[in-house]
């Protein structure tokens, strides 16, 4: 009968053991529908002041590519955007930009002040392409195989962890058609 | 200077609450008068301490001194002065400044209004509320200062979203809190009580108008929630089993239960040890729903701060209050004898079963909100809990609840007699019969479900009202010995009675507008007629408007009834630029019969505009309903027994100094 008063407590050491495990875990990683998928069809006109366009044919080059979802008005963009212009020199593979619900001016200003990591640019001034990528918030960076399959997709700024230990060895992989370890 | 006074105010104010939590305690244990008359002073001058940093905080915001980090990523020049004081709550930072004040007032109404509690109980509770302000302060102090700098100043803050850019949200939180933030007072009763191992009908008394208090200002809280839900988020719902809203909801369950079984400790002197542990767990999902909506455990549209390293801080303050309490209460709780006996049919045996279906309800509503993350934890698998498993099982345990609330006052204490009950009860029957027909014939209804809640409406509605005829003899006596009784009957009774009809119309309200409620999408050009229920919408088109922040698309439509116009509504898509975002303005004509709702997207001028125009029936009195219920609450509250005649206990304290 004694015993019957310690079955709350139980309870509560065992929920609160669930609640301890559920903070270790990685609210980012979330799942995305479009992993696996071929790029949603699309044609976007570049942003101001640049002359490439991004389009769906242009991420079906044979090369992998990534795509990275960015926005002047984004604080972590700005967080992102070094390591963005990194690995455009490392010349792996071409970096694009989905120029994501922008002013054209600020997003010139942006690109000219902190330097253009993209090889091409689109500009998604509504937010209809995004809508159909399932971008959720910016920034947001996809990995796109020589097909144009969508292979990986990162939610929120990368860090240098983030390239070190998904994006430039997922690369290399596609690059040499080998299949990847990598998770996602 | 300001905000590093604020700062330096709130790090005094833990000093204090250290000194108040131990001290009286050790001083009640021991008889040691003078530390036993330190807890009422430490709690008032914690209260002013917190009140003086709030002011600090709230004083940058409407200076809009962007030095103070906080500020400056919450608040904007442009910003009506409104948004700009309720910014202040409207982050996690000041969020829980606002939840440290209410605390520490309502440990100072403990000190200033529980003049006629025994001195040591008086240094218990106000100690285990000194405790739990320990752990808010240092948890503000150490991870979240609302008064850090940021330099250099930049010269514009960040803004508030807009979606919270609304007086319903800005007075959301301040009302949920004080329920949340109420219940510790009945949390450190319990614990007081177990500490001195003793629970009696006193106890009861003392406890109750605390929770009463946290209850009503919970209902209120959690109603405007709902109702800026409804008008704000332009989907025409109102309630979305989202983990945030769960989290205000099982406090609230847990709460309702423990109103009424500290009603059996009060008049009965039994259910003790229950009681207790619903105080306790009453606080715990308090401090639970917290923790949910703080550490970013679970995602959702409401959580817009969230940090892990303060989910640690939290799980570890959580294990301490809530396991300590629990371990406590394992230990003492079997000492505590019931004295009343009841047999099962009885009000007593009402009450009980009442706390029983709130209680399953709770644990259900816990379970659908954690399940996501414990088989997250267990198989890394991404699940959501949707409306569909809470209506599944919440639905099914309401019903017998709410028919269950018309007999349970019927019934006499001790041992009471069913079948007399459901015999004056012969009215609500009626009730039910005259509802159902009403339901079938004159507005076709089809389904089960919406039968059944007409029924339990009608039953619990007329029901509550025959418990109070018979109370004041209504017919059977002359009318100035029915006036008389009325004048005489107590408040808490007319409370009961007035919180059930809440409960009632919010049944219906629930029914009706889920059943009968008209929904129209289409494309729409100008000129052209909806025609939604009984009314007509006549679009008139849509206009480039500009607001103090904003640009906005604004609609505008005819509302027809029977070929007049009787009203013009203008929903709205708004585009801010601080930060850059859309949010949909749904027009609503409430009324008392049926809400008019119309909400307009997107298009032009050749191919139309995508319009969605409801009819709701009766969808206002869910919130009516919650609004009846609280003032039921507040009925109860002004009763007389809580006002004067001190409540006594037989074995007297032992006398204090300096009070």
């Amino acid at each position: 009968m004694r015993l019957a008063y310690l079955v709350p407590l139980v309870l509560f050491l065992l929920v609160g053991l669930g609640l301890a495990i559920g903070l270790t875990l990685n609210p980012r990683e979330i799942p995305s529908a479009l992993i696996g998928k071929p790029v949603p069809e699309f044609s976007l006109p570049p942003v101001q002041g640049r002359t490439l366009g991004l389009a769906t044919a242009d991420l079906k080059t044979g090369e992998p590519s990534v795509v990275n979802v960015f926005a002047s008005w984004c604080v972590p963009c700005r967080v992102e955007h070094p390591l963005l212009l990194a690995l455009k020199r490392d010349g792996i593979a071409p970096v694009h930009g989905l120029n994501y619900k922008d002013d054209p001016a600020d997003v010139a200003k942006w690109l000219d002040q902190l330097g253009d990591p993209f090889t091409r640019t689109g500009a998604d001034r509504n937010g209809r392409v995004g809508i159909d990528w399932g971008v959720y918030g910016v920034p947001e960076t996809f990995v796109v195989d020589g097909g144009g399959n969508i292979v990986c997709k990162h939610v929120g700024p990368l860090t240098d962890w983030d390239l070190d230990n998904k994006i430039r060895p997922l690369l290399r992989d596609l690059k040499a058609g080998q299949p990847s370890k990598v998770k996602c | 200077m300001i905000a590093e006074f604020g700062h330096i105010a709130l790090i005094l104010a833990l000093c204090l609450a250290l000194v108040q939590g131990i001290l009286p305690l050790i001083g009640a244990a021991r008889g040691i008068d003078n530390w036993i008359a330190l807890a009422p002073q430490a709690a008032l001058g914690q209260a002013v301490l917190v009140a003086f940093a709030f002011g600090c905080l709230t004083y940058a915001y409407v200076t809009s001194d962007f030095s103070v980090l906080n500020v400056a990523e919450n608040s904007h020049t442009l910003k009506p002065m409104l948004y700009k004081i309720s910014g202040v709550w409207g982050n996690h930072e000041g969020s829980l400044l606002l939840w440290i004040l209410i605390l520490v007032i309502f440990g100072a109404a403990v000190a200033v209004f529980g003049g006629n509690l025994p001195a040591t109980l008086k240094a218990r509770v106000l100690s285990v509320q000194g405790l739990i302000g320990v752990g808010f302060l240092a948890f503000i102090l150490f991870t979240s200062n609302p008064f850090s700098r940021l330099l250099p100043p930049p010269l514009e803050g960040r803004g508030l979203n807009p979606l919270l850019q609304d007086p319903g949200l800005a007075f959301h939180p301040p009302f949920l809190y004080l329920g949340y933030v109420g219940f510790s007072v009945a949390f450190s009763f319990a614990v007081a009580a177990l500490i001195e191992g003793r629970v009696d009908p006193a106890w009861a008394r003392w406890v109750r108008p605390w929770t009463l208090a946290a209850w009503c200002f919970l209902t209120l809280g959690i109603a405007l929630g709902s109702w800026w839900a409804y008008y704000e988020l332009g989907w025409g719902g109102w309630w979305f089993w989202d983990p945030v809203e769960n989290a205000s909801f099982m406090p609230w369950l847990a709460g309702t239960a423990l109103l009424h079984s500290a009603i059996v400790v009060e008049k009965r002197d039994t259910l003790k040890s229950w009681t207790i542990l619903l105080a306790i767990l009453t606080f715990s999902l308090s401090l639970l729903g917290t923790f949910l909506v703080r550490s970013g455990v679970i995602n959702s549209v409401h959580a817009f701060a969230t940090d892990p390293t303060r989910g640690v801080f939290i799980l570890v303050f959580l294990g301490i209050v809530v396991g300590g309490s629990l371990a406590l209460y394992a230990f003492r709780a079997p000492a505590l004898q019931a004295v009343g006996v009841f047999a099962p049919l009885s009000r007593e045996g009402a009450l009980v079963l009442n706390n029983l279906l709130l209680a399953v309800a709770c644990a259900a509503v816990l379970l659908g909100t954690l399940y996501p993350l414990a088989l997250d934890a267990i198989s890394g698998a991404k699940v959501s809990v949707g409306p569909q498993y809470f209506n599944a099982v919440f639905v099914p345990l309401m019903v017998p609840l709410v028919a269950a609330v018309a007999i349970g006052p019927m019934l006499a204490w001790k041992r009471g007699d069913l079948a007399a009950a459901l015999q004056r009860l012969v009215p609500a029957a009626i009730a039910v019969l005259v509802a159902l027909g009403l339901g079938l014939w004159l507005m076709d209804a089809r389904n089960f479900y919406s039968l059944l809640g007409l029924g339990l409406g009608a039953w619990l509605g007329i029901g509550a009202l025959c418990e109070v005829a018979l109370r004041v003899k209504l017919f059977s006596a002359p009318v100035s010995e029915t006036m008389n009784r009325a004048r005489f009957l107590p408040r808490a009774a007319w409370g009961m009675t007035v919180a059930h009809l809440g409960v009632a119309m919010l049944v219906l309200g629930i029914t009706v507008s889920e059943t009968w409620q008209v929904e129209v999408q289409q494309v729409m050009k100008p000129g052209e007629i909806a025609k939604v229920g009984p009314v007509e919408y006549r679009f008139l088109g849509v206009t480039p408007i500009k607001g103090p922040n904003y640009t906005a698309q604004q609609g505008r439509f005819e509302v027809l009834e029977a070929g007049r116009v009787v009203r013009e509504m203008r929903p709205a898509q708004r585009r801010y630029q601080q930060p850059p975002m859309e949010t949909t303005e749904a027009a609503i004509r409430p009324s008392p019969v049926a809400d008019l709702y119309a909400v307009v997207g997107e298009g032009d001028a050749q191919r139309g505009w995508a319009v969605r125009l409801y009819w709701k029936p009766l969808v206002s009195w869910i919130w009516l309903g919650a609004l009846v219920m609280a003032f039921g609450g507040v009925l109860s509250l002004s009763d007389r027994r809580h006002r004067v005649g001190a409540p006594v206990r037989r074995r007297q304290a032992a006398p204090s100094a300096a009070e």
